[in-house]
C-alpha cells in the first residue's frame, strides 16, 4: 500500500477530520488493505502527533477533541474489519475512566480520556454519577489495567474512596491499578484512600497511566 | 465623579437578555424534582425533568427580587449593603488547601489556619466580610460546611458569606446561625450571612442547588446565586456567548427562588472563567475571567439587581509577581464595575489554595481599588489658584493649612507591606513576603475575640458538641484548647 495512503491517514487525525479519516478507512477496506496495518501505520501515528504537539502547547484542546472524533470515526469503519478477521490492536494499556457518585462534572475525566486514547490507551468511559460497584463490574468486563476516578467537589471527593473499597470487594484490587485526579484531589489524598496514583491535570495523568502499568509489568515479572 | 468601568453597551445587553429569556424557555433549564411542583404550579412546562420557562412570567419574578438588602454584623447594626454600586471585598471561599506561611508549600488546611484567617480578616478594614474561607481537614468532611461557619461565628463580628455542602446541612448551618443570631426570627430580620448556591453549568439546577434556593428564600436568608460558565467548556466559547449563559442561569434560579417566597432577597452572581485551551484549567486571573466578570454583573445591574463575583484571586502557585499582578489588576477592575461583593482575596493556583499572607497583600490592592473609586474631588473652593496665591512660585506647599487638612483625604497610606521607602526595621530590607508575614503577626497580636453573651456561647458550643459529636468529632477544633496556639507544627 502507498505511503500515500498512510500518510493522508495520518493527516486526517492531525486535521481533525472525521469525514476524510472515515473515508479513507472505507477506502482502505475496499481494497484488501489490512485494517490492522491502517490503525497502526496511519491513525495512530496520527494520534501520536498530535499529543506530541499538544504536551508542546502547538495544538489545543478544541484540537484535540477534533482528532479524537476522527480517530473514533475511523475504528468505526476499522473495528468490524477486526473482528471479522479476529486481530486485536495491542494497547498501552485498558483503562475505566468515570466521575465519582454524586458528581456530574466530567470536562476534565473527558480530556484524560482523549489524552490516554491519543497515547493508545483502550478507554471505556461510565460517564457522571458513577458508583463504585459499577466501576469493578466494568473492570472486570474489559479486563482493565486502570481504574481513573474523578471527582470536581469536595463533597463528592470522598467517594473515590468507594471506589477503591468496591474493588477490593470484587477481588479485582491485585489486578487493578487505581488513580484519582479532580480539582480538590491531591496526592495525600490519594495516598488516604489507597489509590495508586493522582494526576493533577490530564497531561500528567497520561505520565502516571504509563507508570502505572510498567508497575503492573514489573509486579507481574 | 465615580470612575466606572462597563463593557457592554444597552444594545447589547439587551441582546443578551433577549437570548438568556430564549435559552430558559428552549432548550429550558434542567430542575430537580424538589421544585417541579413549584414551578408547575406557576404555568411552567416541566418535561423530562427540563423546565421551559416563559420569559413573561421569568420578567415577573424578576421583578418582585428586591433591588437590594443589607447583612448585619454581630452588634445587629448593617455592615454590607448589597445594591447599586456599593462594592465590598470577602477572602475566597471554601478552600482546601492553605499555603503553610512557613515553607510556603501547599498542605490541607486545618480549623487553625481557618482561625487564623478569620482572626486576620477581621482586623483589615478592606473586608466587609468575611467567608467561610477553609474546609478544616481536621473535621469529618460531613459536618466539614457548619464547622467553618461555627468558627467564623466565634471568631468575627462581621458578616459571612457561606455555603452548605448538601441540601440537609443547609439547615444545620441555619440553626447555628440562627443561635448566633438570637433567634430564627432575628436572622431573618437581621441577616448576618448569604449563602452561595451554585448551578451546574450548563442550565443545570441541580437536587442540592433547587432546595438550597427554597429553603433559603423560605427562611429569608439571602442567597446569592454562583453561576459558572467556563467560556468554551461547559458554555459558549466566546465571552458573549458566556455572559448569555450566565444570566439564562441567573434568571432560572431567581424565578425558582421568587416563587417559593417572592420579595427574598437574592444575588446575581458567579464565578465565571474562561477554559484555558491548552491546559484544561480555568485560569482566574486572566484578563478575560476578569471581562466574564464584568460582564456578567453588569447584566445584573441593568436589571437592577444585586450584584457579585469572583476576583482578586490570582493563578500562581506560590506568591510571586503573577499572583499578585493578576489579583491587583482584578480588585481594580472589579471596584471600577461597582460589584457589590467580590470574594476571591487570598487564593491562589485556580483557587486551590489560600494564603493569609496573600490575603495581607491582597488587602493592599483593594485598599488601593477602593481609593481609585472614589475618584477626584475638587475638595476646595478654588483647586489651585488660592493655594498659589499663598505660596506664589515658591513651590513650598508643604506649609499650607490646605496640604495637613486634606492629605489624609486626598492620599491612602498603605501598610507596611507595601514599600514606600519607609526605614527598614534593624537595617534590613524584608522582601515583600516577609513583610507579609510580619504584617500577619501583627494584625494576629492585635485582635481580641469579643465573647458573645455567655448564654449563647453555651448554646453554641452545645449546638458544635451535639452536631460534632454525631460526626465523631472529639472536641471543637478551633476552640476548645485553642490547639494551634499550644502546637506550633500545626501554624
Amino acid at each position: 500500500m502507498p505511503d500515500d495512503t498512510f500518510s493522508a491517514m495520518r493527516q486526517s487525525i492531525i486535521d481533525g477530520a472525521p469525514d476524510t479519516a472515515s473515508s479513507l478507512a472505507q477506502q482502505a477496506v475496499a481494497s484488501g488493505l489490512a485494517p490492522l496495518d491502517a490503525i497502526n501505520q496511519g491513525y495512530v501515528p496520527g494520534m501520536h502527533d498530535v499529543g506530541e504537539q499538544f504536551a508542546k502547547g502547538q495544538m489545543f484542546l478544541p484540537d484535540m477533541m477534533a482528532s479524537a472524533e476522527a480517530m473514533r470515526a475511523a475504528m468505526a469503519v476499522l473495528d468490524p474489519e477486526l473482528k471479522k478477521l479476529g486481530t486485536q490492536r495491542t494497547m498501552a494499556g485498558v483503562v475505566v475512566l468515570g466521575t465519582t457518585k454524586g458528581d456530574i462534572h466530567e470536562i476534565g475525566k473527558i480530556l484524560v480520556g482523549t489524552l490516554l486514547t491519543a497515547h493508545g490507551f483502550q478507554v471505556h468511559d461510565l460517564g457522571v454519577d458513577v458508583p463504585g460497584e459499577k466501576f469493578a463490574a466494568k473492570a472486570r468486563e474489559v479486563g482493565a489495567d486502570i481504574v481513573g476516578v474523578s471527582a470536581l467537589l469536595t463533597t463528592t471527593m470522598r467517594n473515590q474512596k468507594g471506589v477503591v473499597e468496591a474493588i477490593e470487594r470484587s477481588g479485582l484490587r491485585s489486578q487493578v491499578k487505581i488513580m484519582v485526579g479532580g480539582a480538590p484531589v491531591t496526592r495525600r489524598w490519594a495516598e488516604e484512600i489507597g489509590a495508586d496514583g493522582y494526576a493533577k491535570d490530564a497531561m500528567t495523568a497520561v505520565d502516571l497511566a504509563r507508570d502505572l502499568m510498567q508497575q503492573k509489568v514489573q509486579n507481574a515479572g | 465623579m465615580r470612575p466606572k468601568l462597563e463593557l457592554l453597551d444597552p444594545p447589547l445587553i439587551e441582546r443578551i437578555l433577549e437570548e438568556a429569556f430564549h435559552l430558559i424557555n428552549d432548550p429550558g433549564v434542567r430542575v430537580a424534582p424538589y421544585v417541579i411542583e413549584l414551578l408547575q404550579s406557576a404555568g411552567v412546562t416541566v418535561k423530562d425533568g427540563v423546565a421551559h420557562i416563559p420569559e413573561a412570567l421569568a420578567r415577573r419574578l424578576l421583578d418582585l427580587a428586591p433591588r437590594g438588602f443589607r447583612l448585619y454584623g454581630r452588634s445587629g447594626n448593617p455592615a454590607v449593603s448589597y445594591g447599586s454600586d456599593q462594592v465590598h471585598f470577602d477572602p475566597g471561599s471554601s478552600c482546601l488547601n492553605i499555603l503553610d506561611p512557613q515553607t510556603q508549600q501547599a498542605r490541607p488546611a486545618l480549623a487553625a489556619d481557618l482561625v487564623r484567617l478569620v482572626q486576620v480578616a477581621e482586623m483589615l478594614p478592606q473586608f466587609a466580610a468575611q467567608s467561610t474561607a477553609m474546609v478544616c481537614n481536621d473535621v469529618p468532611p460531613e459536618i466539614g460546611d457548619w464547622y467553618r461557619l461555627l468558627l467564623v461565628l466565634w471568631y468575627s463580628e462581621k458578616p459571612v458569606i457561606t455555603g452548605a455542602f448538601s441540601a440537609s446541612s443547609l439547615h444545620t448551618l441555619l440553626e447555628l446561625l440562627a443561635l448566633e443570631s438570637g433567634g430564627a426570627d432575628k436572622l431573618r430580620e437581621h441577616p448576618r450571612a448569604v449563602f452561595d448556591v451554585c448551578p451546574s453549568p450548563p442550565l443545570n439546577w441541580s437536587e442540592f442547588a433547587s432546595q438550597n434556593l427554597v429553603d433559603l428564600a423560605r427562611a429569608g436568608v439571602p442567597a446569592e446565586i454562583v453561576s459558572m460558565p467556563l467560556a468554551g467548556a461547559t458554555a459558549p466559547v466566546t465571552l458573549a456567548g458566556s455572559i448569555v449563559q450566565h444570566a439564562a442561569e441567573c434568571i432560572s434560579g431567581i424565578a425558582i427562588h421568587q416563587l417559593a417566597q417572592p420579595g427574598a432577597p437574592i444575588v446575581w452572581g458567579g464565578a465565571p472563567a474562561i477554559f484555558d485551551m491548552r491546559t484544561g484549567k480555568t485560569p482566574m486571573g486572566a484578563i478575560e475571567t476578569a471581562m466574564l466578570d464584568i460582564g456578567c454583573a453588569q447584566v445584573g445591574k441593568y436589571l437592577g439587581l444585586p450584584t457579585h463575583t469572583y476576583m482578586v484571586a490570582g493563578d500562581g502557585r506560590v506568591i510571586d509577581a503573577q499572583t499578585e499582578m493578576e489579583s491587583g489588576i482584578s480588585a481594580v477592575l472589579g471596584a471600577l464595575a461597582g460589584i457589590n461583593m467580590i470574594s476571591g482575596a487570598g487564593m491562589l493556583d485556580f483557587l486551590a489554595c489560600h494564603s493569609i499572607e496573600k490575603l495581607v497583600i491582597d488587602a493592599e490592592a483593594i485598599a488601593s481599588a477602593q481609593r481609585l473609586i472614589e475618584g477626584i474631588e475638587p475638595r476646595t473652593d478654588s483647586l489651585a489658584v488660592a493655594m498659589f496665591a499663598q505660596t506664589g512660585l515658591s513651590g513650598d506647599f508643604l506649609k499650607l493649612k490646605e496640604t495637613r487638612a486634606l492629605f489624609r483625604k486626598e492620599q491612602h497610606f498603605p501598610s507596611a507591606v507595601i514599600d514606600r521607602g519607609l526605614p527598614a526595621m534593624d537595617g534590613a530590607s524584608p522582601d515583600v513576603l516577609e513583610r507579609a508575614r510580619q504584617r500577619v503577626e501583627e494584625l494576629l497580636a492585635s485582635y481580641e475575640r469579643r465573647s458573645l453573651p455567655a448564654d449563647r456561647e453555651e448554646e453554641i458550643i452545645a449546638f458544635a458538641l451535639r452536631e460534632g459529636g454525631k460526626a465523631g468529632l472529639e472536641g471543637l477544633p478551633g476552640i476548645r484548647g485553642l490547639e494551634y496556639a499550644k502546637e506550633p507544627g500545626l501554624i
